[in-house]
């Protein structure tokens, strides 16, 4: 049961885009030698993506262009973005490493994961873009009460924020420490120092490009990693499932449903508390307003989840094929017993399979990309919560709107210091601690006091500043509560012997409460302004619909 | 200005039918998404044999894995199906609807 439990919350953070379970799986890895390779690699990366942010740098002049790259960006170009949030290092390391040990399990994980991405585009993406401005607080504050809201949609972003922002350096060290034999504090101070050059030279264009390219070569090296693979086996999915079948200790089993499935509820519930968390990251719903019009917001939808969705299925595959070529290696195991203990966790069959089709290129290539989506992710963290600090707290609630548009841009690159210096300082503070409850937590949070808030802004007219801050507030406490009575604080921070609750992932639960009442405290608030905002909503409702109203805003 | 064009949108006829449309065709592919996956996941459940069937007689790869394809494929094909009848029929409306109302 532990074990499964881990394996869901390992699959879950894998899908999240976290980097937790890397270092969860790496933990106390011992550093390894210096890899040249994999370092060159990544210095190429980190020079163009320099001489982009210099390009960047020189058209980000507006607040628009920094916080959303002045709605310039095509569908296309976002879909591969949005894409590039989703598959994370993680993604790769943690789902191939489900599918090598578990087999058809790690697919329908898969799977669970992906659907998310279909529903967010019918019912979301359209309004997202047409409310939109700048943050996910101009949506839930439109037609409620601008100092209360924003301020509790604020901070709501940038709690996420933080908390992910550790989740990710913490990961980050880890495998950068692993992959190529840095330093953790160096490693950490790296990710740190660079996310902040991009985000306060490039803004949002720099961001949206670093993900665009760390996005196709990791889809690049998915695919040339498969190809490699399938030509061991004469480019036959039967002939590479029979030499699994036949290596895997489990035998024919890997090709059903297995012990990860045998919960299948929890499993369902995870994979649906994580869809509505994404939907209630800062960082992603930030990518809907880098779109010229809700035309572009759809189609980078489109972009995206067939990017995600080709990527998973690859990632699948590769977990497949290191069944038989990585399984059988004694080279890949500690002490050269086939079956033991891989050599630097369970998350690295992908890494060795890259290693042996390969060769040391190759693995250094992989290791490159790793370490550039830790970046790529990072900066838009980082952009994400330099917005709700810049443009929420100071312009609109300090300044009241009377801020200059200079006086907003240096507070941004302030804010974004400010965020470059408490990650790393942050991340160095927890290097020996387990972060996996600040997975749960940002998680929990975006899907119980985010997510609630603003879709019930975009879809129910009744919604008044009393629920939506009472409710958010329950959404937020009861999920903050979960997580600490949760195996992962309970249990392995606090060092009780059982935890008093069983899930890792607090959604399921604080999310109806959430729900429940908001409506609650809406439908029994009587006020006067409680009905002009409900008045509101009918203007607001028209332009959701149509984009009236938005364009401008993109321009302005 | 904004929330005159607003009341002369929201006051046409075809506004309603357009959001209408719209909302009920994003609704329909969210069912048959969240429906073939919760159908795989029941299989999951309650009859795992069924997945296990091998596609071809004594081969080793199961149904499960080009099920498992055909909803990701699937999906996706039914994200371009709503981008391709939003962004040009419903849009076609939308901005007729817009014309109309800023006469």
């Amino acid at each position: 049961m532990i074990k499964l439990r881990q394996l869901i919350g390992a699959a879950c953070l894998g899908m999240a885009g976290s980097l937790a379970y890397a270092a969860d799986a790496v933990g106390e890895a011992q550093k390894q030698p210096l890899n040249m390779t994999a370092i060159m690699m990544f210095f190429v990366f980190v020079l163009s993506t320099l001489g982009i942010t210099y390009w960047a740098a020189s058209r980000t002049k507006t607040t628009s262009d920094f916080y959303t790259a002045g709605g310039g960006i095509s569908g296309f170009q976002n879909g591969l973005a949005i894409a590039g949030d989703y598959m994370s290092a993680a993604t790769l390391l943690g789902l191939s490493a489900l599918t090598f040990s578990k087999g058809l399990d790690g697919f329908i994980y898969a799977i669970g994961f992906f659907v998310g991405w279909p529903v967010i585009l019918f019912l979301m993406a359209e309004r997202l873009r047409n409310l939109g401005k700048f943050t996910f607080a101009d949506i839930a504050s439109y037609r409620l009460d601008q100092n209360r809201i924003r301020t509790f949609a604020a901070f709501g972003s940038l709690t996420v924020v933080c908390f992910y922002l550790i989740v990710q350096m913490v990961g980050a060290g880890q495998l950068i420490k692993l992959l190529f034999g840095l330093d953790y504090p160096i490693a950490v101070t790296v990710v740190g120092v660079l996310m902040v050059v991009y985000v306060t030279f490039g803004g949002m264009i720099a961001t949206t490009w670093v993900q665009i390219i760390k996005a196709c070569l990791m889809l690049f090296g998915g695919t040339a990693l498969l190809y490699l693979s399938l030509a061991q086996f004469g480019f036959s999915l039967e002939s590479m499932a029979a030499k699994a079948v036949e290596v895997h200790k489990d035998g024919i089993k890997i090709m059903g449903p297995g012990s990860l499935m045998a919960d299948p509820v929890t499993a369902v519930s995870l994979s649906l508390g994580l869809v509505f968390g994404t939907a209630g990251l800062p960082h992603i719903m930030m990518r809907f307003f880098t779109v010229p019009n809700a035309k572009e917001a759809r189609k980078s939808v489109f972009v995206a989840s067939g990017c995600i969705g080709y990527f998973f299925m690859v990632v699948c595959i590769l977990g497949l094929a290191a069944i038989s070529i990585v399984g059988t290696n004694p080279a890949y195991f500690e002490g050269g017993v086939v079956g033991g203990k891989i050599i630097g966790g369970g998350n690295m069959p992908v890494m060795h399979l890259s290693m042996a089709l390969g060769g040391n290129l190759f693995l250094g290539f992989m290791s490159a990309v790793a370490f550039a989506t830790i970046l790529a992710v990072v900066s838009g963290l980082a952009l994400a919560g330099a917005s709700a600090i810049a443009h929420d707290l100071y312009a609109r609630i300090i300044r009241k709107g009377s801020a200059s548009e200079n006086e907003e841009m240096r507070v941004t690159k302030f804010a974004t210091l400010a965020l470059g210096v408490v990650a790393v300082v942050l991340g160095i503070a927890f290097e020996k601690q387990n972060v996996a409850f600040l997975v749960g937590l940002t998680f929990g949070i975006a899907a119980s006091a985010n997510f609630p808030v603003l879709i019930l802004s975009m879809y129910w007219k009744g919604l008044t500043t009393r629920g939506a801050l009472l409710g958010g507030l329950i959404g937020l406490l009861s999920a903050v509560t979960l997580v600490i009575l949760s195996k992962s604080v309970w249990v392995t921070v606090l060092g009780n012997a059982e935890p008093l609750f069983p899930y890792e992932q607090p959604a399921l639960f604080s999310m109806p409460l959430a729900f429940f009442f908001t409506w609650l405290f809406s439908v029994t608030d009587r006020s006067e302004r409680a009905r002009k905002e409900i008045d509101a909503y009918d203007d607001q409702y028209v332009r959701s619909q149509t984009g009236v109203g938005a364009a401008a805003a993109s321009a302005h | 200005m904004s929330s005159q064009i607003y009341k002369r949108i929201r006051e046409n006829p075809r506004f309603d039918e357009l959001a209408g449309k719209r909302s009920r065709f994003a609704l329909l592919l969210t069912a048959i998404v969240l429906v073939s996956y919760y159908c795989l996941m029941m299989l999951v459940a309650f009859a795992p044999d069924v997945l296990r069937t091998p596609i071809s007689e004594g081969g080793m790869l199961t149904i499960g894995v080009p099920i498992g394809a055909v909803i990701i494929i699937g999906s996706w094909l039914l994200t371009g199906w709503f981008v391709a009848r939003a962004n040009g029929e419903f849009d076609r409306i939308n901005e007729e609807l817009i014309r109309e109302a800023s006469k």
